[in-house]
């Protein structure tokens, strides 16, 4: 199987590079020697069923845990020995809501200016640009508490680029959004790839929000089965379109076929 | 080793320049997380009543019911017989402190999976500084509680010198930090704390009554020399203690050594407990991720 990039894991040019990493709670697998790399300014797909491995991925990229097995290099800083520099490079939308509801929009996003050493007045221009971007202008006073859940996605979006990285992930970032607002927010990070140059690694088990041209790195129970561009992917799996090639690969019966789309 | 250039484009997100973290970032880092901390404290008028009601009651019902049936003769600070409730309000300062003092900590291992402390530690500066400057911010917020708690004290009589007010600052302070510490490294370490009702019952409560918080030890002394010697193991006896003394304006020396130490101590055996490859996080790992 070849990998997302045409360049091998330990290589330090990539956004993303990680080498046989494995994870365990307890006596439980949950990531089994999973390789890949992603190239700046491309979009990534992290398939997988619950259970797959994303989150726990996720928190190995973000160094919540310790990576024990394996390396991570973001944008070659080693996730474990230089995590400093690695986190400055990253931003992280997590699966769960964490905005502070009590606080108003600017008071969230200046909190994560501060927890990547902003200052005040450089946060204020940022976090107004920002808002932007995301489709959110002139929200800044208004009370997390108050937006919708799209919003607050926008919001978190907003907040995760506002340390300037050049490697987004996002964990299930569309859960529990309607229609629209998932699509609104699936071209959103598209259009920052397109115009920034941002990697973005998008963790999903929603199949319908692959596009043909994106690459794909598909988990299942803590293995890498797939990964590669789409079109590659449904060939190796002898499949005949993503959806199909996702089944076949996370060995989903046919009653579970309906979970792949919201 | 060094990042390969990133690539500059319109809107500048990418265009990144990363200059080495100073003091200057560091102390912005730091008032970010005060800031955020005081911020919802302000929002959460309920929290800021209830911790204020403990110590009330303590102060207008049991101080009032005791007076008469607990005296205290003079002893130092005091130049005089004191009141009961006078001589029971460094002890409640330090409950404030204790209560306070451990339900953060224990949300700073508890909630390690939820979103606040996910924010927080996903900041790219050392681990160590982050978890410090979070107990910072929660003692700050303490620090309020026991300067509205005074307050009230005052109407109710208790008074002190006003040097007194500004002294007890440092060792408020420097209090809670210790107890925010050893909240934090005895529910890392700990799996039986890992809820407040554990803490209630393993360390605030005991801590708190085998204190001369409601009584001097010289009367413990004469109760029961077994449990005096247990107040004297005891970190929040000296935390009391150098409440009380900072209160009428003195410095309690051995206190203040015992305080400092422990909070030193505690501080960094917390922190390498909270670490992710050890301690209770391994732990609650076993339980497994979501995704």
């Amino acid at each position: 199987m070849q990998h997302v990039r045409t360049s091998g894991p330990g290589d330090q040019s990539a956004a993303l590079d990680v080498a046989g990493v494995s994870h365990s709670y307890g006596s439980k697998r949950a990531l089994n020697d999973v390789s890949f790399s992603i190239a700046p300014a491309t979009f990534t797909v992290l398939l997988g069923l619950n259970g797959a491995g994303k989150t726990t991925l996720f928190s190995l990229i973000s160094h919540l845990y310790d990576t024990r097995r394996g390396s991570i290099r973001i944008f070659g800083h080693d996730v474990s020995r230089a995590s400093g520099e690695a986190l400055r490079r990253v931003g992280i939308v997590f699966q769960a809501r964490t905005l502070d509801l009590d606080l108003s929009v600017h008071q969230n996003l200046s909190y994560h200016a501060s927890l990547h050493g902003i200052g005040a007045g450089e946060a204020r221009q940022r976090i107004a640009a920002l808002l932007d971007i995301v489709d959110m202008p002139g929200r800044q006073h208004d009370k997390a508490r108050s937006l919708s859940g799209g919003q607050m996605r926008r919001i978190e979006i907003a907040r995760a680029l506002l340390h300037r990285p050049s490697l987004l992930l996002l964990d299930e970032a569309t859960v529990g959004l309607d229609i629209q607002s998932r699509a609104g927010i699936l071209a959103t990070i598209r259009k920052l790839v397109e115009t920034e140059g941002i990697g973005v690694l998008w963790a999903t088990h929603l199949i319908d929000e692959v596009e043909d041209g994106d690459h794909v790195v598909v988990l299942r129970q803590g293995e890498l089965v797939a990964k590669g561009k789409v079109a590659d992917v449904i060939r190796t799996s002898g499949a005949t379109s993503i959806r199909d090639a996702f089944s076949r690969l996370s060995r989903i019966e046919a009653a579970g076929i309906a979970e792949l789309s919201p | 080793m060094s990042a390969p250039a990133m690539p500059e484009k319109v809107a500048g997100i990418s265009a990144v320049k990363f200059e080495k973290f100073g003091l200057r970032h560091y102390l912005i880092c730091l008032k970010g997380v005060v800031l955020r901390e005081c911020l919802r404290f302000l929002h959460q008028r309920e929290r800021f009543i209830s911790s204020l009601v403990r110590p009330l009651i303590w102060l207008f019902i049991f101080a009032a019911g005791f007076r008469q049936v607990l005296g205290v003769s003079i002893i130092p600070p005091y130049k005089t017989y004191v009141l009961y409730e006078v001589y029971i309000t460094p002890g409640l300062c330090g409950m404030i402190l204790l209560f306070s003092g451990m339900q953060s900590s224990l949300s700073m291992v508890y909630d390690r999976e939820m979103g606040n402390m996910r924010t927080l530690l996903v900041s790219p500066f050392p681990r160590w500084f982050l978890l410090v400057s979070k107990m910072l911010a929660g003692v700050s917020v303490s620090i309020a509680q026991v300067y509205a708690f005074l307050i009230v004290a005052w109407f109710w009589g208790v008074k002190a010198p006003p040097i007194g007010y500004l002294m007890v600052l440092p060792a408020l302070f420097l209090s809670g930090m210790m107890l925010c510490a050893l909240g934090m490294l005895l529910s890392s370490m700990i799996k039986q704390l890992e809820n407040f009702a554990g803490i209630m019952n393993f360390i605030i409560f005991p801590g708190y009554f085998a204190s001369p918080a409601l009584y001097p030890l010289w009367r413990i002394q004469e109760a029961s020399p077994l449990l005096h010697k247990i107040c004297l193991a005891n970190p929040f006896t000296y935390a009391v203690e150098l409440i009380r003394f900072a209160f009428y304006g003195q410095i309690e020396w051995l206190s203040l050594g015992v305080v400092a130490g422990c909070t030193v101590l505690f501080l960094a055996a917390a922190i390498i407990a909270y670490d992710p490859s050890r301690g209770l996080v391994t732990r609650k790992q076993d339980t497994g991720g979501n995704g």
